[in-house]
This record gives C-alpha cells, structure tokens and sequence, in this order.
C-alpha cells in the first residue's frame, strides 16, 4: 500500500483527465461528448480521494467532496439526456455540427 | 515489488485502456462499454485504496445507472451498429497535441512539486458510521447544508428532465410555444 506514492496515483488521474479531454475535443457526437465529460469528472475524484488518504487521512473532508460530485454528476447526466432526446427530435441527429441555427 | 504494487498498475492499466478505447472507438455502443470498464476499474482503484464506501457508490451511480442511461439514449437515438464519422485527420492531430502537452505540463508540475513526499503516517480507514455522522451532523464540520441543497438540486434536474423530455401532448407539434402557454393556462385553470 504505502510502496505506492501518491504521485502515481496522480499521474493515473491526469491521464484520465487529458483523455476525456481529447474525446470532447475530437467527437462531434453528444453522446460521446457526454462520456469524456464522465471520465474527466471520474478523474477529478480519484484526485480527492487519494489526497485525503495520502495527507490527511484524520479528515473524510475529499470523501464528501467526492460524494456530492458523484451526485451532481448523475443529474447532469440525466439532464443532459434529456436535452439530447429533445434534440434529437426536433433535428433527426445528436451531431453537434447539425444544430447550427443559432451559431452566428 | 510486492502484490499491492502489481495490483495498483493493473489497475491503472485497465481504467486508461478502457478510457483511451471508450474515446477513440468509432462504433458509439463499443464507446460505452469501454467506458463501462473504465468506471469498474476507477471503483477497483477505491477498493485498492481501502474506500469501500465510495467504491460502492461509484459502482451503484456510474456502472449501475448513469451507463445504463447513455446506453439507453444510444438506443433511442442512434442505429445501432452505425459507425461514427470519424474526425479529420488534423484535428486528431491537434487535439493530441494539447492532450500530451497538457499531460507533460501537469507530469511536469507533479514530478518537482516536493509537499507530496511528506505523507501522513496515519492510517486512514473511513468506516460508514464515521461518514454518515459527519454528514448529517450541524456542527461545524457538518455537511448538512450541502446535504439539503444537493437533494433539492437532484429533485429539481429529475422535474427539469421530465419536462424537457416530455412529448409535447396537443396539437401540432412544431409550435411549442403555443402548447406551452396553453398547457400553463389549463393548469391555471384547474387552480
């Protein structure tokens, strides 16, 4: 357990974090913008749970953090779905470069 | 190298694989459960780090439920077996760029900074009762403003879906706003 430092831990969590970042940079889909998103938020709390095991372990102050963004992360989700399905149905696509009425 | 080290770059393996996979793979389903095993191994990384809790939960919110929904919005939306357009060759190119410079820079800010060394030598073992009493307590160090807000943020998304989601019930269904001002007008009247 403790042959593993911490930075390590951080390095898994920046990798995660640039992937999601390529996806949303390279899909055109909502879809799978919406999974990069996911990853990225994934990364964000291997981050507050390994700082709260590693430095402080006599608080559970990154455990809350953590929880709360789990839960903030499923509405965003589900209302993010819901714009998607509501999209869908009015342009017969959920391609970002579809939905260009209101870009210029 | 003992059996937790091996374990820890398992791990590791599997939740960047999955991710590299769920964001490149050009058939949408395929994405989803790559990121489905990604999920899995960021909660078997909890479970590495003795966070049983939060590893309980990741699995119960994210495998369980927030992959089931883009699985079912997949469904609904697209054909299945259809495979995406793929990006331009230079805009791959680009975006991996930012990604690996990101990468060096963060690596780069991580490998000099020297807090990180000086761990705390305290074990640190969460157990559920620990975290319920902190977060419903009112104390200082309470979390139970938070609590109630983030229960009424969910209930308030869940409403926003449904109403967002919902097939527009009369008449035609281009003019929207119409309906809306009627639908709210029937609601009055019912008042």
């Amino acid at each position: 357990m403790q042959d593993i430092p911490l930075s390590q831990i951080l390095f898994v969590s920046t990798f995660l974090f640039f992937i999601g970042m390529y996806g949303l940079f390279t899909r055109r889909n909502l879809i799978t913008m919406l999974m990069s998103i996911e990853l990225m938020l994934n990364s964000v709390n291997i981050n507050f749970v390994a700082f709260n095991k590693y430095l402080f372990p006599d608080n559970l102050d990154g455990l809350f953090f953590t929880l709360f963004i789990i839960t903030i992360a499923a509405a965003e989700a589900a209302v993010a779905i819901a714009i998607i399905i509501n999209l869908y149905r009015s342009h017969n696509s959920i391609d970002v470069d579809d939905a260009t009425e209101m870009k210029y | 190298m003992n059996i937790s080290s091996i374990l820890f770059y398992a791990i590791s393996a599997l939740i960047l694989g999955a991710g590299i996979l769920a964001v490149t793979s050009v058939k949408i389903f395929r994405a989803a459960i790559w990121l489905l095993f990604s999920l899995i191994g960021i909660a078997a990384l909890y479970f590495w780090m003795q966070v049983e809790f939060i590893a309980a939960i990741q699995i119960v919110v994210y495998v369980g439920g927030i992959v089931v929904l883009i699985i079912f919005s997949i469904f609904l939306t697209q054909q299945s077996g259809k495979e995406m357009n793929s990006p331009a060759l230079s805009k791959k190119i680009f975006s991996a760029l930012a990604a690996l410079f990101g990468t060096a820079f963060v690596h780069n800010l991580i490998v000099h900074y020297d807090g990180f060394k000086y761990v705390s030598a305290n074990p640190f073992n969460p157990n559920v009762a620990a975290i319920g009493t902190q977060m419903l307590s009112t104390t200082s160090h309470g979390f139970i403003l938070p609590f109630e807000v983030v229960s009424m943020l969910l209930l308030a998304a869940m409403v926003g879906c449904i109403v967002i989601a919902m097939r527009p019930t009369n008449g035609n269904a281009t003019d929207t706003n119409n309906e809306t001002v009627s639908n709210t007008n029937t609601l009055i009247n019912k008042d």
